[in-house]
């Protein structure tokens, strides 16, 4: 079934070295249109470092990146937020003291009249999006108009993800969304993944909480010093075969599929 | 059970903090400072009463030197908060005050007076000097902006370089001698309650600007947090050129109005006013560390230095001792930011 998607994502070799670490080694890489694929490896896997070259935060040493269907070079994660790939990022990059829709806004704010940086803020226009936005992912906060300082850790987080669900319109990107949330606060992260997945989105999540990655993804790609030892469908597999992937009793996919060495 | 009373306490602690959020909330970091104003005026009130046997605030000369006292460095002061939004400091206003007085007044000479600076150029019309102490300002801001958004020094560094090299410009222009004799339009930037105007104006546009408009909003993200404001698209380097080059030119604009008061510059004008300054905006709520405050706060603060010092005054309490205490105002000010960023880092 996924064969049949188009291809939204791809990378070809993709290598990253910081003077002689190497990070990321010849990663072959692809995500289908609707999928929703999680990226896992031990600490220092290369997992972040791929994403850091996928969203324009980093550039790759070698290799090519491919996205819809277009051979793409993002200087930035500005370039890459324009093609439609929104990241939420392991720190959030939240600004602490706006409150909820400056966030939601941050550098793409509704004007009144263009009058470059001095130009007059929609408010109420941003007002009125971000409860369209909190509503779609479901996300309950009480004052919109309050800090995001005064927000408890769940909370922020579902401020960037619906940032993220509101403006991406070809791909998410979550990096460890739920490694300092609580039991309650994951759920809700959980359930606006889930959320996206039935509006269509495709999603990379970087997770090293492996129930989670089952419950939610179609695909996991295993990610071991640098390099993908493999990608497996979620229901040809189990977590005993990923754990060996990941660290490294295992070393190819016993399918044959997709295998990288 | 265990695990699920202790769920139960938990979320029962999260509604307790969330309901003390709110309370806090209801009250802005403005508010206490217009309570700090009112308290501290009334103190003088009664001590009025109790040692000169008259009224402190009901003396309509009084307050209107006491503004008039205080406004010149408000007027820094809107560039300053701005400044430290961003999370930086323009340690070089007072320099630049200076250094702006001195060359504005050097183009505003009246042709009676015979030892001008520019003998060929007196009499000019008020725009002249007026373009040229701005222009001046600017400078300043921009090389300040530049060096701090390009080279990644530290504002601390780069504005004190600034505050250094103004100084001596302002010194070396005449060789130390004052500037005077300006012409009647140029005096009149200065003369009687112009200045306050003047001070309004510019803290009612910057109020604007920095709570409706794009440019507010990306100051206090870059405050917050520049990573995210960067990861978010904002221009983070052109936008702080743009800040200190706005700072620059409100120190400029004060170097004028201080001149145009004086009849007179002189090299060593506005020694200390950024201090001053930033004394004024850590009053008002603005804090150090970048991301918070507002022009109403900082002149509510600029309010508190003016009762301050013209209080002392009132009740004949040496200069020397004011001096001193302007010190302990500044250092108290900043020991209350860390202690109001403590008190919430705890929640």
């Amino acid at each position: 079934m996924a064969a049949e998607q188009k291809i939204i994502l791809k990378t070809e070799g993709l290598t990253k070295r910081y003077g002689g670490v190497h990070a990321l080694e010849d990663a072959d890489f692809e995500l289908r249109d609707g999928e929703h694929v999680a990226v896992v490896g031990d600490n220092g896997a290369g997992k972040s470092t791929f994403v850091r070259q996928i969203t324009g935060v980093e550039q790759p040493t070698a290799g090519n990146i491919y996205f819809d269907g277009q051979p793409v070079e993002f200087k930035n994660p500005i370039e890459a937020r324009n093609h439609g790939i929104e990241t939420v990022f392991q720190n959030l990059a939240l600004a602490d003291d706006l409150d909820v829709p400056s966030n939601l806004f941050l550098g793409r704010e509704e004007r009144y009249f263009n009058l470059g940086p001095f130009s007059f803020l929609n408010e109420k226009k941003m007002l009125a999006h971000t409860q369209e936005a909190l509503r779609q992912t479901g996300i309950k906060i009480p004052d919109l108009k309050n800090k995001i300082r005064n927000m408890s850790g769940g909370q922020r987080q579902c401020v960037a993800i619906s940032r993220a669900a509101s403006f991406a319109s070809k791909l998410i990107i979550m990096d460890e969304p739920t490694a300092a949330l609580g039991v309650q606060e994951t759920a809700q992260v959980e359930n606006i993944i889930r959320g996206l997945k039935q509006r269509g989105i495709p999603l990379i999540l970087i997770s090293h909480n492996l129930r989670q990655v089952f419950d939610l993804v179609d695909r996991i790609w295993v990610f071991r010093r640098g390099r993908i030892v493999g990608a497996v469908d979620r229901d040809k597999t189990d977590g005993n075969e990923v754990v060996s992937l990941i660290t490294g009793v295992k070393s190819t996919v016993s399918g044959g599929e997709a295998a990288f060495v | 059970m265990a695990e699920l009373a202790q769920t139960a306490k938990k979320l029962s602690a999260e509604h307790n903090t969330a309901a003390e959020k709110r309370a806090r909330r209801a009250r802005p970091a403005e508010a206490n400072v217009l309570i700090g104003l009112i308290v501290i005026a009334l103190l003088f009130e009664i001590l009025g009463w109790i040692f000169q046997g008259q009224s402190f605030l009901l003396n309509k000369e009084r307050l209107s030197i006491m503004i008039l006292q205080v406004s010149v460095v408000g007027i820094i002061a809107v560039g300053m908060t701005q400044v430290i939004i961003t999370g930086g400091i323009d340690l070089s206003a007072g320099s630049v005050v200076g250094a702006t007085a001195m060359i504005a007044m050097s183009f505003a000479q009246v042709s009676t007076y015979p030892r001008a600076v520019f003998p060929s150029m007196t009499d000019m019309p008020v725009i002249v000097p007026l373009a040229v102490g701005l222009g001046c300002g600017l400078l300043a801001g921009l090389i300040n902006g530049s060096l701090i958004a390009y080279t990644k020094i530290p504002p601390f560094i780069a504005t004190l370089g600034m505050m250094v090299t103004a100084r001596g410009i302002a010194k070396w222009y005449t060789k130390g001698q004052p500037v005077s004799f300006p012409t009647d339009s140029y005096a009149a930037i200065g003369a009687g309650m112009t200045p306050v105007l003047i001070f309004i104006l510019v803290a009612v546009l910057f109020q604007v600007i920095l709570r409706y408009t794009v440019y507010g909003k990306h100051t206090y993200a870059i405050g917050s947090n520049e990573q995210a404001a960067r990861m978010s698209g904002i221009k983070v380097e052109t936008h702080l050129i743009l800040v200190y080059v706005i700072a620059g030119l409100l120190a400029g604009l004060a170097g004028i109005v201080l001149s145009a008061r004086g009849l007179t510059a002189q090299s060593g004008m506005g020694v200390m006013y950024e201090l001053d300054a930033i004394a004024m905006a850590v009053i008002g709520g603005t804090s150090l560390s970048g991301g918070r405050g507002s022009i109403v706060g900082t002149t509510l603060g600029m309010l508190i230095f003016g009762v301050i010092i013209s209080g002392f005054t009132f009740l004949r309490i040496d200069a020397y001792y004011q001096e001193m205490l302007k010190g302990v105002i500044i250092v108290g000010a900043v020991v209350l930011d860390v202690y109001r960023q403590r008190l919430r880092g705890r929640v």
